[in-house]
């Protein structure tokens, strides 16, 4: 990914852009992961009691646990990869969207259940 | 505003979520105490759930990661924000969504206390009824 994203300009930013396309990638997939998550636990028993981690709100807090890990994860790996360097923001914001629009088509009910 | 959206989901999930989907004794009949099992038990009532209460809690928490990345980008790049559109746009799309999934979360979270108000713990009482 970062060959294609990498080292092209919109405009050059007095500061380089790389934190901020770290920043909003990595929202992209938190987001996409509680989904991912949501969906995982409606779909699977198992899944479902893994999840639960905390039992009075049950699989609500694994999802948004391990959403809020990855996230952090994501953002970080791609701080320490991007940070410094100018970046294609087109291209990650339309990634970023994407991910966005499926995480909130993921968790509506209705639409989840036909996975 | 992102310091809220972390306090409001926060609270939503470790204090009133419980409070909501406690279950009721079983052979329970006055169910007033149980917000989830009371919406279930009804069939008129039943999709405030499984649509409703579904979508608001998972939802809700795209709000404080959106808004946090907008946070930090806002400050980190606020010189920066006048010359970059795609910055800007990825602000806008981000924020618009957070707006909407509150939105979502705050409507769902209105009725759904219209149908089943939340009463809370034993010490702590949100709704007073009569």
């Amino acid at each position: 990914m970062s060959t294609h994203i990498a080292d092209s300009h919109d405009n050059v930013p007095a500061v380089p852009n790389g934190s901020a396309a770290a920043a909003i990638l990595s929202a992209g997939i938190g987001s996409f992961v509680v989904a991912l998550l949501t969906i995982a636990a409606d779909q699977s028993a198992t899944v479902k009691s893994l999840l639960s981690i905390y039992k009075p709100t049950g699989a609500l807090s694994g999802v948004t646990t391990f959403a809020i890990l990855v996230w952090f994860f994501a953002w970080a790996v791609l701080e320490w990869r991007w940070h410094g360097r100018n970046l294609s923001l087109k291209r990650i914001n339309v990634i970023a969207f994407t991910l966005l629009a499926l995480s909130l088509l993921g968790t509506f009910p209705p639409l989840g259940d036909l996975l | 505003m992102a310091a809220l959206a972390w306090l409001t989901v926060l609270s939503g999930t470790y204090i009133v979520y419980p409070w909501y989907r406690a279950a009721p004794p079983v052979g329970a009949a006055n169910l007033t105490a149980f917000p989830r099992s009371l919406l279930l038990s009804n069939p008129a009532t039943r999709q405030w759930h499984l649509i409703g209460m579904e979508w608001k809690e998972h939802v809700a928490w795209l709000v404080p990661i959106a808004i946090t990345m907008a946070a930090f980008v806002a400050i980190k790049y606020a010189r920066d924000l006048k010359h970059s559109p795609a910055l800007r746009s990825a602000l806008y799309g981000f924020v618009g969504t957070s707006l909407f999934a509150a939105g979502v979360a705050g409507f769902f979270g209105a009725m759904l206390d219209k149908n089943a108000p939340v009463d809370g713990g034993p010490t702590i009482r949100l709704v007073q009824g009569e």
